[in-house]
């Protein structure tokens, strides 16, 4: 009984009686948040446009964090490591057409998927190689200074990193909703044979895609890696993308962004309230146990296309 | 009238051959699609392809856009090889089709649809195409205006906005017909274009395909199955039945021939 009513009962009335802890869990959630959709955006991205779930976007992440981190080591100032990195990321793209894609044209999506098993093993080990594996400080000059937003404590740093992450997400929006390059894509995404019939080229196509998602990994990249460094690890963040897709919807780019708000939100808010009936730490799986709920009563996610098999 | 020239009762002048198909065979496998098939389309004229199901048809018209590469014989286009040409070629050279299946962008709206039509008259190279900003957004409001037009002479003003997977079959095949147009075709391939509609939106269907013809001088090579409008509207037929050629000609040289009626046409038993 004192156990439901921890559960059912206590956090809303803790709730009620400190707005401002509410206020500031959510503000700090949203700003996690972002950082999720970022990486979840990568999947979406490349799943849209070749129906592949491209199991390498953490390696990837993780691969053009090194690129940046191991060329300022070397003395590159921060603007031409970036530069660099994003040429890094789009030579990554070609490579990937020219040597993988082109060969599974037609395949059907698991082969695809084991390609990109194939291609996160390869890209975590070069990495490596190349640059070590010791974890790396990455200082991008963002200052970490908490301040206060009224009763509310924030951080210079989440802070920055959400405009960042949103000022990314606007950009694909606008690009995949305005611009004849972003039609083409979603054409291709929509119908390969009807894409190429219009003269759509199938493989610069998919060089652009992997070139973005290449790109929106090194942002992920950069933001995750100056706040918690740049190591091994990051390649993981990609399992916390796996719930804000099931959320969102594999197919939705809004739906990428939004998921990853409520991700974000829903784990900083379970911790602050419901944690403390748990023992804490629920920060860790409250994303996975959502994303089963919906699973089970949700499956295509808030904004995915419903998928209505004939038998 | 001298050689290569013909007038049709419309008035429109039959040009030169824009396309040559020479001894084409394709197989799958033991199964022969076409076998030497050749044939001729003349500019500005209307060309069906009839002939009974699985006769071969729609992969005559997929070997035209580079769907399918015939294992022998040659197809010519404006003086060009093209039975080797990948798809996306045919559709640079001003060859666009409709598929008998609609292939339509479904989760687009009309209009994004017919805009992927414009893709490739977009001077602006491919890093300009992913930007809304200046000469960009400039050409993409110029091809937004030629889309309305398309729009305006398929009268579907009123779906613009609504994604293609919503609209009625009669109407995804006028949105199909107007993605190919939009690309302004020197000739458009349609198959079935009247397949599984009903008599109104048949007859629409029909004066859309001439008023494309007549205005802009479009080379049209269709397949379909309604005799009644074959005859009709086109200038000249082929029939094919297995894979093979059977008759070529005017309509009235093809509804006289006792091959094709044996084949395909029938005749009634008196």
């Amino acid at each position: 009984m004192e156990f439901l009513e921890s559960i059912f009962v206590a956090p809303f009335v803790e709730m009620w009686n400190y707005p401002e802890f509410l206020a500031e869990l959510i503000l700090v959630g949203l700003s996690t948040g972002v950082l999720y959709s970022l990486v979840a955006l990568g999947f979406v991205l490349i799943f849209k446009a070749s129906g592949m779930f491209n199991f390498a976007q953490g390696a990837m992440v993780l691969f053009a964090a090194l690129t940046l981190v191991g060329l300022m080591e070397h003395g590159v100032p921060l603007w031409a490591a970036l530069l660099l990195s994003m040429a890094v990321m789009v030579g990554l793209a070609f490579a990937v057409e020219r040597l993988m894609l082109r060969y599974l044209v037609n395949q059907e999506g698991l082969i695809l998927f084991m390609a990109t098993i194939g291609l996160n093993f390869i890209l975590e080990g070069t990495g490596q190689l190349f640059w070590g594996s010791d974890v790396k400080r990455l200082e991008i000059g963002i200052p970490d200074k908490p301040f206060d937003l009224g009763p509310i404590l924030l951080n210079t740093f989440d802070v920055t990193a959400a405009f960042i992450g949103a000022a990314l997400v606007i950009a694909l929006a606008v690009f995949f909703q305005k611009t004849p390059m972003g039609r083409a894509l979603r054409a291709v995404a929509d119908d390969h044979q009807a894409a190429l019939s219009v003269g759509i080229p199938l493989k610069t196509i998919w060089v652009a895609v992997w070139t973005i998602a290449g790109i929106v990994a090194l942002v992920a990249g950069i933001v995750w890696g100056a706040k918690s460094g740049v190591q091994f690890s990051l390649s993981l963040i990609a399992l916390k993308a796996l719930p804000v897709l099931i959320l969102g919807g594999f197919t939705s780019v809004p739906g990428a962004i939004v998921g990853g708000l409520i991700i974000g939100v829903g784990e900083k808010v379970a911790e602050g309230f419901w944690g403390p009936a748990f023992g804490g730490a629920i920060e860790n799986w409250f994303a996975y146990m959502l994303a089963l709920a919906f699973l089970v009563f949700r499956p295509q996610g808030l904004f995915g296309e419903k998928i209505i098999e004939r038998v | 009238m001298p050689e290569g020239t013909a007038q049709t009762n419309s008035g429109r002048v039959i040009g030169d051959v824009i396309m040559k198909v020479e001894n084409v065979s394709l197989s799958f496998g033991g199964v022969r699609a076409l076998d030497d098939v050749s044939f001729d389309v003349r500019e500005h004229e209307i060309l069906a392809i009839i002939g009974p199901n699985g006769a071969g048809k729609s992969s005559m018209l997929n070997c035209i856009n580079g769907f399918y590469h015939p294992q022998e014989g040659t197809i010519t286009y404006k003086g060009k090889r093209r039975d080797t040409a990948k798809t996306y070629e045919a559709a640079e050279e001003g060859i666009a089709r409709t598929f008998q299946n609609i292939a339509l962008f479904k989760g687009m709206s009309t209009l994004d649809n017919i805009m992927t039509g414009r893709g490739l008259k977009m001077k602006r190279n491919f890093l300009w195409q992913a930007l809304y900003y200046g000469p960009a957004l400039r050409e993409e409001l110029e091809h937004r205006a030629k889309a309305e037009e398309v729009i305006d002479f398929l009268e579907i003003e009123a779906i613009r906005k609504t994604p293609v997977g919503r609209l009625p079959y009669g109407l995804q095949k006028r949105v199909e017909l107007g993605r190919a147009l939009a690309a302004e075709p020197d000739l458009l391939l349609l198959d079935e274009p009247m397949a599984g509609m009903n008599h109104e939106e048949k007859e629409d269907m029909v004066r859309y395909i001439l008023d494309v013809n007549d205005e802009y001088g479009t080379t049209i090579v269709l397949i379909e199955h309604d005799m009644s409008v074959v005859m009709d509207i086109s200038d000249r037929v082929v029939v094919l039945d297995y894979g093979k050629k059977l008759a070529a000609g005017t309509p009235d040289e093809v509804k006289g021939n006792q091959d094709v009626i044996d084949a395909y046409l029938g005749v009634s038993h008196d």
